[in-house]
Formats: structure tokens, sequence, C-alpha cells
């Protein structure tokens, strides 16, 4: 050891001489960086209140409160509660912004907050568009005062990137055929998950449960999703069957509302929860032997439902429960009303339909099927010699456009009945089908099908021409997508006008004028037309399929005078789903505006109860 | 000569953290001392039985206060082995590299301690200020700047944002720049070397035995470090050296150090250089609620600032660890080694041989 090390160190006094590299703060400030973890900020408007953040807190820092000037929007999985973050737990590791699916949750750059009181650290954060005197402009933001209620405007930090997120918004994609086989035959189009596909799909789960809410009859989504993940299709099954007695049906036409409102569906594809319904159903081969569910003791009630549609049909299962003895009368030779004629075999096969039917017949359920009421049995019999009635007779009369010639055309109904329940129908190689909704594209589909079977390698033709354009077409988007895969050509905005007939009386095209509206400014139907817009659409059959609507003629004359119906020319029921007529409830496509199946569902589930209060009642 | 037991204890400006040790003394010699942990119990073990496996990550950085990225990476690295997760290439680079400056940061953090309580206050700021200056691109990476709450199983949380390489070479360059100086006033100056050298020896035979790991080792010219062993991310992909020395004294020690953290800026730059431009930073793991991982039991270790780190965790199949265990190196260092080198030194040397070794007393308690 030299002097030279004694010395030395006190070159060091040089940096007395430099700028001093300390920030003189608060007058001084560094630039904070841009993924800073500071505090909150939310979009409210884009917050769903799906409750994610609160649950993967590891701190518990987040609780939902339900916010009184928000209304709940369940149909479009939107809640009336949003998140309060206390900062006395959070630790800032932005888990919550992670998982947050529509991206309204984020973490910006202030961090400052002196109080005496310690309530003010917990906090429900929004962002500068909702709260403009907490969040301040540059000018008026003051380092002095800066705690949670003055911050920043735009001032973001650590910010959700779907790069990065938690959860996996892409959907596992459903094994289908091919557009160009499937147009071929009737063979069904999606071929359903395996093992290890349903479980990746129920894996993307995130038990928000904004679905439950969405879901007419409120199934326990997150709960049988989580069953199919643990791999266990016979608890996710019982778990359906609470609250949902025909899965094979659902899991293949639900109109799945559900989907509308999983919170994955913002920023990627929401879960395909009707397709792991069907997983969970067609998992189990004998539901029977499998699901061990018992009919209730007899309780001695007699109940008759008129028509097996999904109502019908979910109606006699939760009333056998309970142990009534329970009597189901349908035209067809089978169950599932409007749904055993409506979805083409492509997509609901009779052989599901049949087995959701034969469990619901194995617990005691007494079907009569090919009775039509009125004609084979009189209505007044069935009412007198039951505790309670209830008519989902469904809509089974098709509209026909009524344009000239119209009666050259086949009606939707009649023509999907034929090809479904009989032999198939005979088409021709130019067919135009009128409507716009999901009718008129199974009806566009099934047709296109029957031409190539019956026209092998020759050129076919199927259109459609409805009042509604692109934007207004009343049918899925997934329908319509199929459908034009499969080659049917679209005409929207167009509405046909006279049915042009060929000198021996056969049908030759078919006359359209443009469409200038379809809605008055009251927003009723009531479609104006360009008179000088014209075309022709050749074609040598018509198909209509432009609505349905019920038929009532089985109820005696004085009966149905005592019917009250909604404005909406819907039957009126009350709480408990019964007319206005005692002991008669009713429910489906007669009572809801949905035409589904599932809020068909919803309908038997308020029936059911009310029929099972009124029973004892009387 | 009178017998005195002496409390040296948390508030003692040479402690390493909250932590005390009963010295028996002669005079101003030390006959025995016990270490006192358990000051800094927070039950982050059991803690962690309760929480799942994503919502651990967060969590399991606050163990070590001074360099909480490398009880990250062991967690993950636990987390990893038991579910069957591969790193991407891009991620495994950008791990080391983080790994790296936690390194960096750790040793100037360890170098104010050790300067500060020596009263080379000189010196204590500088390296206070130099982390500053790489807090500053932890905070640009990953939004935090003590608990970075980045590197996560699977990968990293984020990729590097625009422009954080060249940032991180200037500031490293910086910090690099200023060695000579602290050379020149520190590591060179005779005043420092003279309470440093000779001083809390610890020799193979001794460290073997007590289980010492990291600078204690290489003091005596043991070349054991993990990533040479055990190559883990990166680190297989990149050359370099591991600096020893073989005084095994205190000074030695710090030079250990010292070195490492210079090796550890060459190895950033060339990790920086290799990095493939493209590419994931992170494997999806399953959605957090429902993230189980298959029964079974693995042991990670990995190097640390200190030593050898490591982790043993046990999954019964479920949403949440079954139990988890840390090794860490400053328990055996606070506590067994501490205990030994103390052993016939002066009173004044107490804190000197203890920030020596390194010890980091929330690594002990848990």
């Amino acid at each position: 050891m030299s002097v030279k090390n004694y010395l030395n160190p006190f070159k060091a006094i040089k940096y007395l001489f430099e700028k001093p590299e300390t920030l003189q703060y608060p007058f001084e400030t560094k630039e904070i960086a841009d993924r800073y973890r500071g505090f909150h900020k939310n979009d409210w408007s884009k917050c769903t209140g799906c409750g994610n953040c609160a649950d993967i807190c590891p701190n518990e820092a987040i609780e939902m409160i339900k916010i009184d000037t928000l209304e709940a929007q369940p149909e479009k999985g939107i809640k009336d509660e949003r998140p309060q973050i206390d900062y006395g737990r959070c630790c800032f590791c932005g888990l919550c912004v992670d998982i947050c699916p529509p991206a309204s949750l984020s973490l910006t750059k202030d961090f400052f907050h002196i109080h005496f009181d310690t309530g003010t650290f917990t906090f429900i954060p929004k962002d500068e568009n909702m709260d403009e005197v907490t969040y301040k402009k540059a000018d008026d933001y003051s380092i002095f005062q800066a705690s949670l209620s003055h911050r920043k405007q735009d001032y973001d930090g650590f910010s959700p990137d779907l790069r990065y997120t938690l959860f996996e918004p892409e959907r596992v994609q459903m094994p289908e055929v091919e557009p160009d086989k499937r147009v071929l035959s009737f063979m069904e189009q999606v071929l359903g998950f395996d093992t290890e596909q349903a479980k990746r799909e129920a894996g993307r789960c995130l038990g928000c449960q904004l679905c439950e809410e969405a879901c007419p009859a409120h199934l326990k989504i997150s709960d049988y999703i989580d069953a199919i993940y643990r791999n266990e299709p016979k608890e996710s099954l019982k778990i359906i069957y609470e609250d949902n007695p025909i899965p094979s049906i659902c899991g293949r036409i639900c109109m799945k509302h559900c989907e509308d409102a999983c919170s994955l569906r913002i920023r990627g594809d929401s879960l395909a929860i009707r397709w792991l319904k069907r997983y969970a159903a067609d998992q189990i081969k004998d539901f029977k032997e499998e699901l061990e569910i018992k009919p209730g003791e007899s309780t001695g009630k007699k109940v008759s439902i008129i028509g097996a549609g999904p109502s019908g049909l979910s109606l006699a299962y939760f009333l056998r429960l309970q142990g009534h003895q329970v009597k189901v009368y349908d035209e067809l030779p089978g169950g599932g009303g409007a749904i055993r004629i409506g979805p083409p075999a492509y997509r609901l096969p009779l052989k599901a339909i049949d087995k959701d039917v034969n469990y619901i017949k194995s617990l005691g359920v007494d079907f009569q099927f090919n009775t039509k009421v009125g004609k084979d049995i009189p209505f007044t019999e069935i009412y007198n010699n039951s505790d309670a009635v209830y008519i989902g007779i469904g809509n089974t009369i098709s509209f026909s456009t009524k344009v000239k010639n119209s009666e050259n055309c086949c009606l939707a109904l009649d023509f999907l009945k034929e090809n479904k329940l009989g032999e198939y129908s005979k088409v021709d190689k130019e067919i135009v089908v009128i409507g716009g909704g999901n009718v008129a594209m199974d009806v566009a589909r099934e047709a296109i099908r029957l031409q190539h079977i019956q026209f092998p390698d020759q050129k076919v033709i199927t259109k459609t021409v409805s009042l509604e354009d692109w934007d207004e077409l009343p049918a899925s988007e997934e329908e319509i997508q199929e459908a034009k895969e499969e080659g049917i050509q679209f005409n929207p905005g167009w509405g046909p006008k006279e049915i042009i007939l060929d000198e021996k009386g056969r049908i030759k095209g078919l006359l359209c004028k443009k469409v200038k509206s379809v809605f008055d400014e009251k927003g009723r139907f009531s479609p104006t037309f360009y008179e000088e817009k014209e075309k022709v659409l050749d074609c040598t059959m018509i198909i209509e399929a432009i609505g349905q609507r019920p038929d009532y003629s089985f109820l005696p004359q004085e009966l149905h005078a005592k019917l009250k119906f909604t404005q909406r020319k819907k039957l009126h029921v009350d709480e408990n789903g019964m007319t206005s007529i005692p002991k008669l409830f009713a429910g489906g496509d007669i009572v809801n505006i949905n035409l589904d199946a599932v809020t068909a569902i919803a309908d038997a589930k308020v029936a059911a109860e009310g029929i099972n209060k009124w029973v004892y009642k009387t | 000569m009178r017998e005195l037991e002496l409390y040296f204890g948390p508030q003692h400006l040479g402690m390493v953290g909250n932590f005390s040790i009963t010295l028996k003394v002669e005079g101003d010699k030390i006959i025995k001392a016990d270490a006192n942990p358990g000051y800094l119990h927070r039950g982050f073990e059991k803690l962690m039985e309760e929480r799942t496996w994503m919502q651990n990550f967060p969590l399991v950085c606050r163990i070590n206060v001074v360099e909480p990225d490398h009880m990250e990476l062991i967690y993950s690295m636990g987390v990893e082995k038991l579910a069957d997760i591969e790193v991407p290439e891009r991620g495994k680079f950008l791990r080391s590299i983080y790994c790296e400056m936690a390194r960096v940061n750790s040793h100037l953090f360890g170098l104010w301690a050790y300067s500060n309580m020596l009263g080379f206050d000189t010196v204590a700021h500088w390296a206070m200020y130099h982390r500053d200056l790489l807090l500053d691109r932890f905070e640009e990476l990953t939004g935090g700047r003590v608990y970075h709450i980045y590197l996560r199983p699977g990968g990293v949380r984020r990729d590097f944002p625009e422009g954080f390489t060249t940032k991180l070479v200037e500031t490293l360059h910086k910090i690099g720049g200023k060695v000579p100086d602290y050379n020149q006033t520190f590591f060179e100056n005779s005043l420092f070397r003279k309470r440093a050298e000779g001083i809390g020896i610890v020799n193979l035979d001794e460290a073997k035995r007590m289980g010492a790991v990291g600078h204690i080792l290489k003091a005596n010219g043991v070349k054991y470090d993990i990533r040479k062993i055990e190559p883990y991310d990166a680190y297989d992909q990149v050359e370099f050296d591991i600096p020893t020395q073989t005084g095994a004294d205190a000074y030695s020690r710090l030079l250990t150090i010292r070195d490492d953290m210079i090796e550890s800026v060459h190895m950033i730059f060339k990790l920086i250089d290799k990095i493939p431009p493209e590419g994931d930073v992170y494997t999806k793991t399953p959605n957090p609620f429902k993230w189980t991982i298959p029964a079974g039991e693995s042991y990670v270790r990995c190097e640390s600032s200190r030593g050898e780190l490591g982790l043993y965790i046990v999954s019964d199949g479920g949403e949440k660890p079954y139990r988890v265990h840390f090794n860490t190196p400053s328990y055996n260092h606070g506590l067994t080694v501490l205990e030994k080198a103390l052993e016939g030194e002066n009173i004044a040397d107490v804190g000197n041989i203890m920030i020596s070794l390194y010890v980091v007393a929330p690594e002990i308690d848990r």
C-alpha cells in the first residue's frame, strides 16, 4: 500500500465542480416511464362489470360495487357494477389489467396520494371522459395537490395489450364439413369437439357468469363448462339438466344469447358455449342409465300439454320431476314441434331430437303423438280432465306474400316438414326463396342440397330475395355466411311484386322492385319501393319464407274470444305463465318475441312454477 | 477478563436489515456470536399455498427486497419444470438480460451498503445514484422500480419497449465508466483495504462444510456458479467468465462482487448482440382461473447475485402449490457462516463482515 493509495481517493473532489445529478424535486421532476404501474383508471364505457379483475387480484384489493346510476344490460353482457380499488392492499402488479377482457382497466403514471382519512384510499376509478373534476388538464395540474382526486389527464401507464393477455382470445376451431362437400348431402355439418378440444375450449372460460344473466333460462353455464374442463361430462350434463332438459337439441340449434354476452367476445371470440353443451350431451350415450335422475313421488295431479316443442318438452320434464302425471299431445309423429320440422337435418338430425325426447319419455311422461287436438281429441275434453293445461303450440302456419299468382308458390313450413319427415321434396334447377330470416336460410340451404342430389353435376341455382338490405337481414350472421359458402345467391333490398307465369301457367320468374325503406318513421313494418327500379329473377320454383303465425283453431270459439293478446299479437300471460283463461297456461313462440328454443324453455320454467302453485291451490 | 453479552440489533447502522446478533465479548473481542433471525418472518411460503399459480408471481418477488428478480426467476423455473412449459428463445434472452440487470442492480446496492456502513459516503452516493439510473431502465421495461413483477412463468410479461437496448447500453456504459473512480476511491483505497483485508476469513473447508455458495466460494478460488454448472435460459449461448479471488477474506469477497458486476455488464452486451430479432417472449399459460399443474415435485436452482438460489415446489394437481420452499443463500451465510466468521473478530468489524458476506435479511426469514 503506497502513499498514492491514500491520496488517490481525494481525486473524487473534482465532482464538487460538476453539475449535480440530484434533481431539485418537486421543481424538477423525472419523466415517468410509459409502462409505469401507478393508480388505476377505468373506462366505464368499455367496462362490463365482469369482475375478472376482482377475481384475479392476489390481494383481494378489488371489490365490485353496484353503481346506482348505471343500468344493467344482461343481454349485452353488461353489469351495473364497477371495480373499487383499496390502495391499502393493492400491490400494483397489474394482473387486473392483463386479465381485463374489454381492456377498460389500465394503470396510469399517477402515484401520489397523501391524506389523513384512510377512507380516501378506497377508490372507484373512472377516466378523464367521465370525471373531469379529478382528471385535470396539464395546465391545471399541480404536483403539490396531486392525489387520487387530483390527477393528470392522458397520463396512461401500464395498459392492456392483446398480445400479452392472460386469457385466450381465440376459439378452438370447430371441425366442420367443407361447404363444397356438405351441399351434396344432408350430413351433419358440425362434427363436434373431441375431448381434448372441448377441454381446451372450456379452459378459456373466465367464470365471470355474464352469460348466465343473458341466458333466458339462466343455465349455470360457468359450472357446467368447468365440469367439462375437469373432464366430467356427466357432471356437466347433470348441471345442464337442472335448467335445460333438451341439451342435445339446444347444443345444436340454440340461438346462444349467452355467447353474445360473453366477455371474451369483446376482444376475441366468445366461448363456444353451445358447442360445449353439445359435447356434454354427446358424450353421454344413455341419459337414463347414467344421469340417475328420478321422477318425484306421485302427486295425483294431472297436467296436459299441447305441443311437444321445446317449451312443452321442458315443462313435461320439470313437472314430471315434481311427481305430476303429464300427458303431451302433438300432431307430429315425434317430439320437437317446430324444432322437428324447422332446422334441417344437417343442423339438427332427428336422432338428436329423439335422444332428448326419449329420455323425457323414459321418466314417465305420456306422449300422444299423431294426435291433433281439435280434430282427434276435442280441447274441452283435455281441459276438463286436467288440473292444468299448457299450450305451447308455436307458429305453424306460414304467411304468404299474397302477390299476384302467389298461390303457385310453396310455403316454407310445408317444404321443410315434407323434407325432414317425409320423402325429399322434388325441386327445380332454379329456385327463389322469398325471405331474409333464419327460416329462409334453412329453406334455401335445404333447397340447394336437394338440387345437388336430384341434379348431380348440373348447374343449379338457389337465390334468396328479401326486403331488408345486407345490414338489416334478420338471419344470423353465421347462417348468412354459411349460406354464401354453399353458393346461395342473395338479393337483399328487393321486394317481390308479381310471380310471372308462362303460357302454360308454370312459374317463369319473380318480378321485384327495389326497396326504398322497410319501416316507417315510427318503426312499423311498412315497405316502400322505387316503382321504376325493377328486375326479374328467373326461376321455375318459388318458396315463400316470410314468417309464420299460430293456429288457434283447435280452441272452441267462446274460449278463443276470452284469450287476451298483447300489442305485438302475442298471447298475454301473467307472471305465473297463465293466460286470461283460468288453468290454461302458455309459453313458447306464441308468447315470447325471441322465437327460439331457449326462451321457450325459460317460459316453461315460469309455467312449471305457476302450474305447481296452481294445482295445489285448487 | 469479564465476558459481556452485547446485543447487536436491527437498529444498528451496520446491520443488514431486520436482523440481530447476540455477541459474547471479552473486551473488544468476540468469543461467540448468535444470529437471531425472525424479525422479518412474513410467512411467504405459507401464503403461496393460498394463491393460484399466477397470483403467486407478483408475491414471490417481495421475499427479497434487494433483488426481487431472481425470486421471480426461480419461481417461474419451478412452475415451468412442474408444468413442462418451454420458454421461447427470445423470451430466454430477455430473461437473461433482465437477470443480469438485476445482478448489477443488486451489486450496486451491496456496494452502497458496504461503503455506507464503513463511512465511505461518497462511494455510497455514487452507488445509489448508479443504481437509480438502472432502476430507470427497469421502470421502462417493467413499469416498476423496485418490484418489477416482470418475469412470469412461461417467459416475460412484455417485450422490450422500442429503443430499450440502446438506452440500456448507454446506461451501462455510464456506470462502467465510473469503475476507475470506484477503484480509486474505494477498492484501492488504503483505508478501505486496511478495514477489509484479512478480516472475516472463511476458508474453503469451512465454507464447504457450512454450505456457503456464491462469492464466498469465489473468494476461495472456486468457480462455482449455477449459470455454468446447469445453464438455464440463455446462459449456455453466451461466453462469460466467473471472477475469483484467493484471499478468502472480506476484501476478496468484495472484489469478486465488483468483478462479477463488470462481467454481468459485458454479458448484457453479448446477450443484446445475440438476441433473436423476432419471436414470442412468453409461452401462453392456461387460463389463470383454471390453471392446474399435474401432481409432482421439482427442485430448481439458479445463480442469484448472492449465490445459488433453490426452490422446492410441490403440486398436488390443484390450482395452488401444495408446498413451496426456498433455499436462499443468505440463510447459510447469515446464520452459520456469519457466526463462524465473527469468532475472534473485533466488535467494530461485525457490520463489515456481515455485509461482506452479502447477507440480505428478508431472504433468511421469508
